[in-house]
């Protein structure tokens, strides 16, 4: 998927993660978390898993965690590249992002 | 990858609470508390602008937390949103048990939403009528209706009162006793018994009047009420309570059991026990009562 323009999803609720997404010309991953020490690869690992399962090969994913679950942290993600691609709102092929 | 169990038209469902489908930290272990339902709201605990963030967090909570024995249903948006048709389309690509449709007023209500989970099914190769639909009667059309839509679908197994916008319709507020909604709670109960589904009571929205809240509860078991919508885990214990068959109603009913044991070969259609009438539908009813008590753990003797 293209990140067509900036777009986010999440709060910044505790068990909860804010992601922002914007276009940009190469992919960077950049992760801030109030567990990092403990969590930090594991978060960078579902975000990567994540975006390459939505084929994602440009932007900048900026990730605020809370303590977020991992199934917490991969929604907010879908939901901010969908949103960044106008295509949040219906005909989501829910299949693939089991 | 969670895929649950085929779900069960008939079970225990005295206590349903609603959880904002929305926010990840109530989600994540509403199976703690041993409700016998939670519903997931996508309608009106989620504000507009976050329908589509939340069926995503819908989703991903579903295909990795397993929620065991407690059933998950799903309140979706209504059929005058734009947004109840992707609903239905993530509640069954995501496994749900079932799909309370709110604010029905009518079969074809009920039909419209059957048609688009059938539709899901076959898209998301789930098996056909696997998701099971309730209907929420919020409005006096909807109550006037209340026969039909409890017979419109076979998929559908229970109807629930939802008296905040009713009694706006009925123009009346909510008043010690309940006087209000005597009528429309009645006419739900009659017509879900009439057509051998469930009914649901209205949740109780003053957290801080206990005894209002305990007094509604009981008022709804005496009506005939299967259950009650929640909106907080603190009142579970009482609605449980509540709707469980007593002691006293478990010991008569084996007593019943064990006469009618006793008699049938005897040809006898009418006899006493404890030196009152009984017949067919008292033992009907008996086995019911035991049937419950089974299901909810409550009772161990040998019926």
């Amino acid at each position: 998927m293209q990140i067509k323009h900036e777009a986010i999803a999440g709060t910044l609720e505790s068990s909860d993660a804010q992601v922002t997404v914007r276009p940009a010309p190469e992919l960077s991953l950049h992760i801030s978390s109030s567990v990092l020490n403990q969590y930090g690869r594991q978060i960078k690992a579902v975000a990567e898993q994540t975006l390459k399962r939505l084929a994602v090969e440009r932007g900048t994913i900026e990730i605020v965690d809370k303590g977020a679950l991992d199934c917490t942290l991969k929604a907010r993600i879908e939901a901010a590249i969908y949103r960044s691609a106008d295509q949040s709102a219906a005909g989501i092929a829910w299949e693939v992002l089991a | 990858m969670i895929n649950r169990p085929t779900p069960k038209k008939v079970r225990i469902r005295r206590s349903m609470m609603f959880m904002n489908a929305q926010k990840p930290n109530l989600l994540k272990d509403a199976y703690i508390y041993g409700v016998d339902s939670i519903i997931m709201d996508l309608e009106d605990a989620v504000a507009e602008n976050q329908k589509d963030s939340a069926r995503f967090s819908l989703f991903n909570t579903l295909k990795n937390i397993d929620y065991g024995d407690t059933e998950v249903i799903v309140r979706i948006n209504g059929l005058d949103t734009p947004h109840w048709q992707e609903d239905v389309r993530v509640c069954v690509a995501a496994g749900v048990d079932g799909i309370r449709i709110a604010k029905c007023e009518s079969a074809d209500d009920v039909r419209t939403v059957e048609k688009a989970v059938a539709a899901a099914e076959a898209e998301f190769g789930v098996e056909s009528g696997r998701t099971l639909l309730m209907a929420a009667l919020e409005s006096p059309i909807g109550i006037m209706h209340a026969y039909e839509i409890c017979t419109a679908s076979t998929r559908l197994f229970g109807v629930a009162i939802s008296a905040g916008d009713l009694r706006k319709s009925l123009h009346v507020k909510s008043e010690p006793g309940g006087v209000e909604m005597f009528t429309a709670r009645s006419q739900v109960v009659m017509a879900a018994r009439a057509a051998g589904v469930q009914c649901f009571d209205t949740m109780w929205p003053n957290l801080d009047d206990e005894a209002g809240f305990e007094a509604e509860t009981i008022q709804a078991r005496q009506l005939g009420f299967d259950g009650k919508s929640l909106i907080n885990p603190r009142q579970i214990a009482f609605v449980h309570q509540t709707f469980a068959p007593t002691k006293a109603e478990i010991a008569y009913a084996e007593k019943l059991i064990r006469s009618f044991n006793a008699q049938q070969d005897s040809g006898i259609g009418v006899y006493t026990v404890d030196g009152k009438l009984v017949d067919v539908p008292f033992f009907d009813d008996a086995r019911r009562v035991l049937a419950q008590a089974k299901a909810i753990g409550i009772y161990h003797g040998e019926l």
